[in-house]
């Protein structure tokens, strides 16, 4: 199977150039520096532990504020080690939620080992938009190229009929690391005080 | 039927449950996520009979600090219910609530500690509050139906007054042992 892969950072840059209100969650690793590299802003909450709990820090926030585009941005092994969240977040149907999986197959942070998404592993790779789809989330779109990037980026400022996961296949690249933020009680305060709440408590 | 609607029927010992929903409804937790427990099943009841409420059930307790993170960082208030072998499953997530320092209140009915049949319930049941504690979580204790306002409020104010992840420990003689045999 050969099929079109982004270059992580400009796909992410591209997808978050008119970006608007979002708030957006990365998954620990190589999603949180892509954010990074695309800009800090005080709607970035990036994940540096807690692996598997991206899409769900999304849910909470999304159904906490409908009126807010909520967008998480996360790799294949992260979303892997939650995929019961796609169940969890299909009984819930918020549409103000997108989880995007930046997928390169493989593990980036320790290594390059292969993913359970890994095109090495054939018929036996486990195709996330198919569970996504199998969990009850209608909305799974393969995102094949910049106009499906694009097409993206607008279904997530103007919301869907529900939620909505897509698949960004990146190639295997490592990108250099940007490191932002690791204080969570500041980037958590920030992002409170930019959607008009207290910073604490 | 709902809680709400039998409440003037119940006898006191089995009415706790909705003490604890007034009081997570008094406090205006809006997220209320859980994994099933009969221990839970007339608060969660009750949850899903509220408007104001969301009840979100999980494939797992982990996902529920992830989510109660996310409400929080949207200004919604949360709680978690589930089982004491559920909070084994949560530990490496109980980071992002120490390190965001979110205030989530955990309601835990516990198994495996007194006159429980299962032997498989006692390894987490015996260990269920020095596992929170490890990860910095407060834990209190109710252990008859009659302390459980008491109990339940000072968990509730740690939480969401003082921003202490608190959990509150329904003890397995306050629930009662399954019975599988008579």
């Amino acid at each position: 199977m050969s099929v079109f892969q982004f270059e992580r950072r400009a796909a992410v840059a591209r997808l978050l150039r008119d970006r608007g209100e979002a708030v957006v969650i990365t998954g620990l690793g190589s999603a949180t520096y892509d954010l990074a590299a695309a800009g800090d802003h005080d709607r970035n909450f990036y994940l540096w532990g807690a692996m598997g709990g991206a899409a769900m820090v999304g849910l909470g926030l999304a159904l906490a504020r409908p009126e807010v585009p909520v967008l998480v941005l996360t790799g294949d092994g992260e979303m892997l080690m939650g995929m019961g969240g796609f169940s969890t977040i299909a009984l819930q149907a918020p549409r103000n939620l997108v989880v995007a999986v930046l997928d390169n197959g493989l593990y980036g942070e320790t290594g390059g080992q292969p993913s359970h998404t890994g095109g090495s592993h054939g018929a036996a790779r486990t195709d996330l938009l198919a569970v996504a789809r199998a969990c009850g989330i209608a909305e799974a779109r393969h995102v094949a190229d910049e106009a499906d990037l694009d097409a993206l980026a607008a279904r997530l400022r103007d919301g869907g009929e529900g939620p909505c996961v897509a698949l960004i296949p990146i190639d295997p690249a490592e990108a250099e690391r940007v490191l932002p933020l690791r204080d969570a009680v500041l980037m958590r305060g920030r992002t409170r005080a930019a959607l008009g709440l207290s910073p604490g408590v | 039927m709902t809680a709400v609607q039998d409440r003037a029927e119940t006898p006191a010992a089995e009415a706790w449950p909705d003490a604890i929903f007034d009081i997570l409804k008094q406090a205006g937790v809006r997220q209320v996520a859980y994994v099933p427990d009969g221990g839970h099943a007339r608060l969660i009841r009750a949850v899903q009979a509220e408007p104001s409420m969301k009840a979100i059930a999980l494939t797992t307790e982990e996902e529920g600090l992830a989510l109660l993170t996310g409400a929080s960082l949207g200004g919604d208030r949360g709680v978690l219910l589930m089982q004491s072998s559920g909070v084994g499953n949560c530990i490496n997530m109980l980071s992002l609530v120490k390190l965001t320092r979110t205030p989530v209140l955990i309601l835990v009915t516990m198994r495996g500690e007194y006159g429980e049949f299962n032997p498989w319930q006692v390894p987490m049941g015996s260990t269920t509050q020095a596992a929170l504690e490890l990860m910095d979580i407060q834990v209190l204790r109710a252990g008859t139906a009659a302390e459980v306002p008491e109990v339940v409020q000072a968990g509730a104010n740690m939480a969401f007054a003082g921003g202490t992840a608190t959990a509150v420990l329904l003890s397995q003689r306050l629930i009662g042992a399954k019975v599988f045999f008579k």
